[in-house]
């Protein structure tokens, strides 16, 4: 159960520097400047790997280790099943997940009171303090990055407007299904204007002694994407996963790489390039005639989320919600971008409780479709990115081909 | 003084009756909008985040479901009334990842999905749903 990686928190700076580099965590994508030969170590790749995770029970879940450390120091801990999340922005971690030798600096808001944030997903929602830590991932290093420390017995109390948001309070790596989230999405503040304007019910906090209050939070001391503070490789990433046979398989494996044209091993290629709504960040699918314009790709999704019509709906109460048509049922939609491109997304969607039931240790299905409650669009969840080459680029930022935010495939 | 103290309780809104919309709109500072029909009329309120939530409310004046769809998720403890608590201690069907969850209750359905920017749902009584309608209309 417990996942966290090597702590590499050494007293001896060079052993803990030699410590960090066999973790992982080591040297600066952008700190060396090389010259054309010989060719650069690429250090924007970072493994990922789909499994069941620290509750044993996760499908189509993709996760990486990440390395964080006390800001400025080499006092540094890997901590692995970190969920691999383009619907969302900003890294997250579990408490409990965290050395109690790793010390983070709160972030506080102009009157020095401790900002505390509460953000709910779609199955629960999580409470605890926005603090600073320097990030690293593979060779790229974000620093003096604000994260969300989730479940912090230093903030016990949550306030009503974030429980009554729905769902459990998933402050335990048990509860969360993961040792963290990283939110790889097209936001780089992961409120943005929405929290900076006013005071959002179940969003962001301050919390002096005298109790937390509901407040807006400036863009740059909310929970920020760690990609765009990279100094390379910051422009979005591009998620790559290998293909899967129909019934699925045990484990999945890819990789998470960091920046959009900016390498060798990140070039856009022949992939189409759909801008998302700035705002709501979604696309235009059309099937068979019917469009859903409020559509979308997101890694952290575990199936391919579909109005109720698309499929037979399981009827067994331990599969409620999924689909288990009697055969595959193999859909293509048109994706359509704000900037007018289309790409064309087929995908299949099999009975999910035989595939469950058939193999019940394996993770990873390209083809598990479940119900979406929003009849107006179609979310692409991990299934999706099996077998692809997706990319993500962040809000405002500039790529070969042309300015975030957009995905393409 | 009961109404005072306890308005939660008191206005509970799925399951409770047709006033209870109005209740939600004063809590949740929101515009309201109502569409009568044949089978069931729909409150609709739009709340200050851009969310829409709509309440549907049977020929005999019963909130027999609610739904949600916009950027934030609106206070479900308000809406969900005294099922609220039965929908967060459920063990939810979906395996992996927050982007959605589904509560089959014998006597409860909350089906939740989205991400940021982009949330819905819908939670329904199965006993309270008036003949013929279908869990797809609930959105």
């Amino acid at each position: 159960m417990m996942g966290t990686g090597a702590f590499c928190g050494l007293r001896s700076s060079a052993v803990a520097v030699l410590a960090c580099l066999l973790a992982g965590c080591g040297g600066g994508g952008g700190g060396s400047s090389s010259s054309s030969t010989p060719p650069p170590v690429l250090g924007n790749v970072q493994a990922m790997v789909v499994d069941a995770g620290p509750s044993s029970n996760d499908a189509n879940v993709g996760f990486i280790s990440v390395t964080i450390c006390t800001p400025g120091t080499s006092n540094c801990q890997t901590i692995d099943h970190i969920d691999v999340d383009t619907g969302s922005s900003g890294l997250r971690i579990i408490s409990s997940a965290l050395s109690p030798s790793l010390s983070l600096t709160q972030q506080n808001d102009a009157s020095g009171r401790p900002i505390v944030e509460c953000l709910p997903f779609a199955d629960g929602y999580v409470w605890g303090p926005v603090k600073i830590a320097d990030l690293s991932i593979a060779g790229e290093q974000a620093m003096s990055l604000p994260i969300q420390v989730i479940g912090d017995p230093s903030y016990p109390n949550v306030p009503g407007d974030c429980s009554s948001s729905g769902g459990p309070n998933e402050g335990t790596v048990a509860a969360f299904g993961a040792n963290g989230i990283i939110g790889i999405g097209n936001l780089q503040a992961d409120c943005g204007t929405y929290c900076a304007g006013q005071p959002v019910p179940g969003a962001y906090y301050v919390c002096p002694a005298s109790g937390c209050i509901n407040v807006a939070v400036a863009n740059s001391l909310q929970v920020q994407n760690p990609v765009g503070l990279f100094s390379v490789d910051n422009n979005g990433v591009l998620i790559q996963m290998a293909s899967l046979p129909a019934n699925g398989a045990a484990t999945a494996s890819g990789s998470l790489i960091f920046g959009i044209g900016t390498q060798t091993n990140n070039a856009l290629g022949n992939a189409t390039i759909l801008n998302v709504d700035p705002t709501y960040l979604t696309l235009t699918a059309t099937i068979g005639g019917v469009t859903y314009p409020d559509s979308y790709l997101d890694s952290g999704s575990s199936a391919l989320f579909l109005p109720q019509n698309f499929a037979t709906a399981c009827t067994s109460q331990e599969f409620s919600g999924y689909f288990c048509p009697p055969t595959t049922l193999n859909f293509s939609a048109i994706m359509q971008g704000a900037n007018g491109t289309s790409a064309a997304a087929g995908f299949s969607v099999a009975n999910a409780e035989t595939l469950f039931n058939a193999e019940p240790s394996f993770t990873a299905f390209n083809n598990i479709g479940a119900i979406n409650s929003d009849s107006t669009s179609i979310d692409l969840g991990m299934p999706f990115f099996y077998g692809r080459s997706v990319f993500t680029a962040i809000e405002g930022k500039q790529t070969p081909g042309g300015t975030g935010p957009f995905v393409a495939f | 003084m009961l109404l005072v103290s306890l308005p939660f309780k008191v206005l509970a809104t799925l399951g409770g009756d047709a006033n209870t919309p109005q209740a939600d709109q004063r809590k949740m500072q929101a515009t309201l909008r109502v569409s009568p029909g044949p089978r069931y009329a729909v409150h609709e309120l739009t709340l200050a985040t851009g969310t829409v939530v709509r309440e549907y409310v049977s020929p005999q004046g019963q909130v027999f479901a609610v739904a949600w769809k916009g950027p934030f998720k609106p206070d479900l403890r308000q809406l969900m009334g005294d099922y609220f608590d039965r929908y967060v201690q459920a063990t939810p069907v979906f395996r992996g990842g927050h982007s959605a969850a589904r509560v089959a209750l014998p006597g409860l359905v909350v089906h939740s999905t989205g991400r940021t920017r982009a949330f819905s749902g819908h939670a329904f009584v199965p006993q309270l749903l008036p003949a013929g309608v279908a869990e797809s209309e609930l959105r």
